[in-house]
């Protein structure tokens, strides 16, 4: 299945891009005028977005200053994006100083921005590879160096699996790094769900089709699955809002708005 | 100062530090980690107090505070609205309000401005990289497709789909000896040589038409220079994204020098290396192949050709020299046969065949023939000497449908055998009919080791008698074929093909042993009286190795006397002196059987040579004395006979004349002192038993006594 890439794809300017339309929800302004208008119709579409956004950004910080609390040092960060406020590496120095993170993504432009952000830090590293290539993904020197043997790793996987459809299989992505993973290790995945509002969703999927990356929502008994072979930390498979939060009432009177599902899983 | 006093707590001001959290810890707050959040709300809300109560106002202190907020990415407009209405809500003591919510949201503004310009700058920095590297890889990735294409081994060539050649490596341009732009001057579809494969130019239609996508095939293309190089070919077609068919690439790979060994191979297998004809397999193979799937109506011809008296000249001129003429005529006949379309080759020796594919009737078989003995007409000159050379031809045309390739093979051999036969020189064409005999005399000969075995064969004598007193001297043997489809057969019928076949070594060595072994039962029973026997020796078997121990065993097994068998030889048989049989021949006389000339006067024959021969007498052919009752009283016929018997006479050889069938022959013949006869006149051929009963006759009994009268042995 591996080819190589002779030309890297996603440079232009003419396709909304999907690390920078996330930019765009979060107040960031790494982005262009075609990212801004699906951006746009989007959110009004389905007002809520940038809550949702939030919220899994919120739950990105949450899940690994939880697991950097568990005393985990290393962080892979798969479909990383652009480097937007608060990125994985200052979130888990916060608690852990030392802190390891590798970023990756398909998009070459994200991963030019990351390395602008990381070029001084040599705990950094930044690759670019395809996610659905997982073998190759994990010969890259830097991933595999960062998921040798004896040290715990927290592999993130926010808001990517639903770029990848079915035929892409992401079940077998997930088990893929699984076996990669050294014992202890954690999975972080959060993943956009019908479960909430199912007819905004379709719409919204609809909207992503012209963006670089389709979107494939899923519900929740196959977001849990994607979970086999880990064993999942309280509170298990839950909305955004539910994991974990700073504040009971954080959690607000209608999490399933929210449309996003996560869970933390252990390897045992 | 103004402002409350320290140590005071005002109200309004609590009131304003506790929104002022909830703001921040609200919708973007909710993603900053609580670590960075809760001194960024201390701080802000510190700043702004100071620029609410301190005198004098110090304006920057609101800016630094707004900054502070779009660092911490509360880029949110609805956030700088909300900061203004909250502060609007806690006026300041003076009328520093409007001053101060100004110098907050400038803070925010312009922090938010240098965020921005700072991030779209980062972005296009970024993107700028990206493209950059990606530009690279296309640089790299084209380097490495163009370093592929010009250092190939392979000849590789792109054309768009009319054909238009558009570039060519170096590898290409060193097959075709040519320039790229030269190259570029091409069109595929002129590139055509007579030998390509039939069904190229068909795939390339469905290709360049995207009907399919590839085809391989070998192929022939001429050099700039002319010269022709054999590739192996393959031709691929290049989509582009929605699929549509765009251009063309061939990639070639020079083979010619495997095509050339393969077709000297191929040369090799099927053509003569004397002669460079086509030879026995390769005419065998188109026979065959014209045979295989033939038009309705279709017809073909063959020639089968044979030099005239080739032997004679390999023998006495010697094989070099042999060979040379047959060089000499293949090259007349490939020159004057190929031009017509005909297939000329060498099937061994000096035959030659002459295959007429898609003949339009006899005459052009005819044509053929012809143009054959007109090309060998002229003289051939080797090493300086001239050789007349001449040919028999037996033509052959038929409708494919008509016979196979077999028996076209058997009939062209039987009408070359009867041009040879008819005198030599000329063409003779395929004649059914007399095929049909042809045929018959070969299945014949082909029968005789059965009918051996079966015993088919018989054995008939006829008396030969003195002139004087009409005393039976001896019998002659003749041999009969009782054939079971075609009834009692004599010698004329079958001994012919036998003699050609070979056959009559056997068939011979038969006729001897029967023979001997009923002169050796006369001989037991009248002694004396019995009868001499007679066999007839055919030309080849005197030549036979083995015909000295085949007598030798045959007189001892019959215990018959030698002196008792006399063997006829023809006088075409009459060898030269130097021929190895002539010992035999002597070893014969010397072991005591002796010999004689038959129908002697029919050939040509070198009476000198009748002197060293060891006969002991001559036969002179039935022919002389018929023709001399049929024409009457004939002069010059009798003289002749008188020649002969006197020559015989000097020469010490008895006489005795063949075909006497009246008394008026058998006088003449005695006053001409011919010594016997043999003929209708004194006995025609006869079983055993009436030859016994004629001894017994000739003995009135005297000797043997009544008892031995008639009895059949």
């Amino acid at each position: 299945m591996s080819r190589e890439q002779w030309v890297p794809e996603g440079t232009d300017q003419e396709t909304p891009n999907v690390a920078r339309v996330y930019d765009c929800y979060l107040g960031g302004s790494h982005n262009f005028a075609v990212d801004r208008d699906l951006a746009r119709k989007a959110v009004e579409l389905w007002p809520d977005l940038p809550l949702i956004m939030r919220a899994n950004r919120a739950f990105l910080r949450r899940s690994v200053q939880y697991l950097a609390g568990d005393g985990i040092t290393r962080f892979l960060d798969l479909g990383s994006g652009i480097p937007t406020f608060g990125p994985v590496h200052e979130m888990a120095r916060l608690i852990q100083p030392t802190a390891r993170v590798v970023y990756v993504d398909i998009d070459p432009v994200a991963v030019q921005h990351s390395l602008l952000l990381v070029a001084d830090d040599p705990l950094c590293a930044v690759v670019q590879a395809d996610l659905r290539d997982t073998e190759t993904l994990l010969k890259q020197p830097a991933v595999a160096e960062l998921l040798e043997p004896g040290e715990r790793v927290a592999v993130l996987l926010l808001a990517v699996l639903h770029f990848v459809t079915d035929e892409e299989d992401p079940a077998r992505i997930v088990r893929v790094l699984r076996e990669a993973m050294p014992p202890g290790s954690a999975l972080a995945l959060s993943h956009g769900t019908l479960g909430g509002r199912p007819e905004l969703a379709r719409q919204h999927q609809e909207l992503y089709a012209q963006a670089s990356a389709p979107l494939t929502m899923r519900s929740r008994d196959r977001i849990v699955a994607l979970f086999e072979g880990f064993e999942l930390i309280d509170p298990g498979v839950v909305y955004l809002p539910q994991w974990r939060p700073q504040h009971p009432e954080s959690v607000g009177p209608h999490p399933e708005l929210v449309t996003g599902l996560a869970g933390v899983g252990i390897r045992p | 100062m103004s402002g409350p006093p320290a140590g005071r707590v005002d109200p309004a001001a609590v009131r304003f530090r506790d929104s002022w959290s909830r703001l921040l810890r609200d919708g973007h707050g909710t993603v900053v980690s609580p670590a960075i959040l809760g001194p960024l709300v201390y701080r802000t809300a510190e700043l702004l107090a100071r620029a609410h109560g301190e005198d004098p106002f110090d304006a920057s202190l609101a800016e630094q505070a707004g900054a502070l907020l779009v660092d911490a990415q509360f880029t949110d407009p609805v956030v700088l609205a909300r900061a203004v209405a909250l502060l609007q809500q806690w006026p300041p003591a003076d009328d520093r309000g409007p001053a101060l919510t100004g110098a907050f949201a400038a803070g925010w503004s312009a922090a938010l401005r240098d965020r921005t310009l700072r991030e779209q700058e980062a972005t296009r920095l970024a993107v700028d990289l990206a493209r950059r590297g990606a530009e690279r890889a296309l640089y790299a990735s084209e380097a490495r497709f163009r370093a592929m294409f010009e250092r190939a081994a392979v000849g590789i060539g792109f054309a768009d789909l009319e054909g238009n050649v558009l570039t060519v490596n170096s590898a290409l341009q060193e097959m075709f000896g040519a320039t790229v732009e030269e190259l570029r001057h091409l069109n595929i579809a002129t590139m055509v040589h007579p030998q390509d494969a039939p069904r190229i130019w068909e795939m390339y239609r469905d290709l360049i038409g995207g009907k399919r996508e590839q085809f391989q095939c070998d192929k022939p293309y001429y050099r700039q220079d002319g010269e022709v190089i054999w590739t192996h070919l393959t031709v691929s077609l290049i989509r582009d994204e929605d699929g549509t068919p765009r251009y063309q690439v061939a990639m070639l790979e020079d083979i010619t020098d495997q095509h050339r060994l393969q077709e000297r191979l191929r040369y090799q297998a099927t053509h003569d290396p004397l002669t460079g004809l086509w030879n026995r397999t390769a005419f065998f193979e188109r026979l065959e192949a014209l045979f295989a799937d033939p038009e309705p109506e279709a017809r073909f011809g063959l020639c089968s050709v044979d030099l005239d008296g080739f032997k004679n000249i390999n023998d006495s001129l010697g094989h070099a020299t042999g060979d040379q003429l047959l060089s000499s005529v293949a090259d007349r006949l490939h020159s004057s046969l190929a031009p017509l379309g005909h297939m000329v080759a060498r099937l061994g020796g000096d035959e030659f065949i002459v295959l007429l594919e898609n003949c339009r009737g006899q005459q052009e078989g005819i044509a053929a023939a012809q143009t054959v003995l007109a090309a060998l007409a002229p003289p051939f000159l080797i090493d300086g000497q001239q050789l007349a050379v001449r040919a028999s031809v037996g033509v052959v045309e038929q409708p494919l449908s008509a016979t196979t390739p077999g028996a076209a093979m058997r009939s062209a051999d039987l009408t070359l055998y009867r041009a040879k036969s008819e005198g030599r020189g000329r063409w003779t064409l395929f004649d059914s009919r007399r095929n049909a005999v042809a045929v018959s005399q070969y299945a014949m000969s082909m029968r005789i080791p059965m009918a051996l075995d079966r015993g088919e064969f018989f054995l008939e004598y006829q008396p030969l008698c003195t002139l004087d007193d009409g005393a039976m001297v001896a019998v002659e043997a003749l041999v009969r074929w009782r054939h079971p489809e075609l009834g009692v057969l004599g010698p004329e019928e079958f001994i012919a093909t036998a003699e050609d076949s070979g056959l009559i070594i056997p068939l011979g060595r038969w006729v001897l042993g029967k023979a001997c072994h009923q002169a050796a039962r006369w001989s037991a029973r009248f002694g004396a009286a019995a009868p001499r026997m007679n066999v007839n020796l055919a030309v080849r078997q005197a030549r036979n190795a083995e015909l000295i121990a085949d007598i030798d065993r045959i007189l001892q097994e019959s215990a018959l006397e030698p002196g008792k068998l006399q063997l006829e030889i023809t006088e075409s048989a009459m060898l030269g002196p130097r021929d190895p049989a002539l010992q035999a021949l002597r070893e014969l006389v010397g072991m005591g059987v002796s010999l004689t000339v038959d129908d002697f006067g029919t050939g040509w024959s070198n009476l000198a040579y009748l002197r060293t021969l060891p006969v002991a007498g001559l036969k002179i052919a039935g022919a002389f004395v018929s023709d001399l009752h049929s024409a009457g009283e004939d002069p010059l016929g009798w003289r002749i006979i008188g020649g002969m018997v006197s020559l015989a006479h000097q020469l010490g050889l008895t006489v005795t004349a063949e075909g006497v069938e009246t008394a008026a022959d058998a006088d003449r013949l005695r006053s001409m002192g011919c010594d016997c006869a043999q003929g209708w006149h004194y006995g025609r051929p006869a079983r055993p038993g009436d030859i016994t009963r004629r001894i017994v006759e000739a003995a009135g009994g005297t000797r043997r006594g009544p008892d031995g009268a008639g009895r059949d042995t």
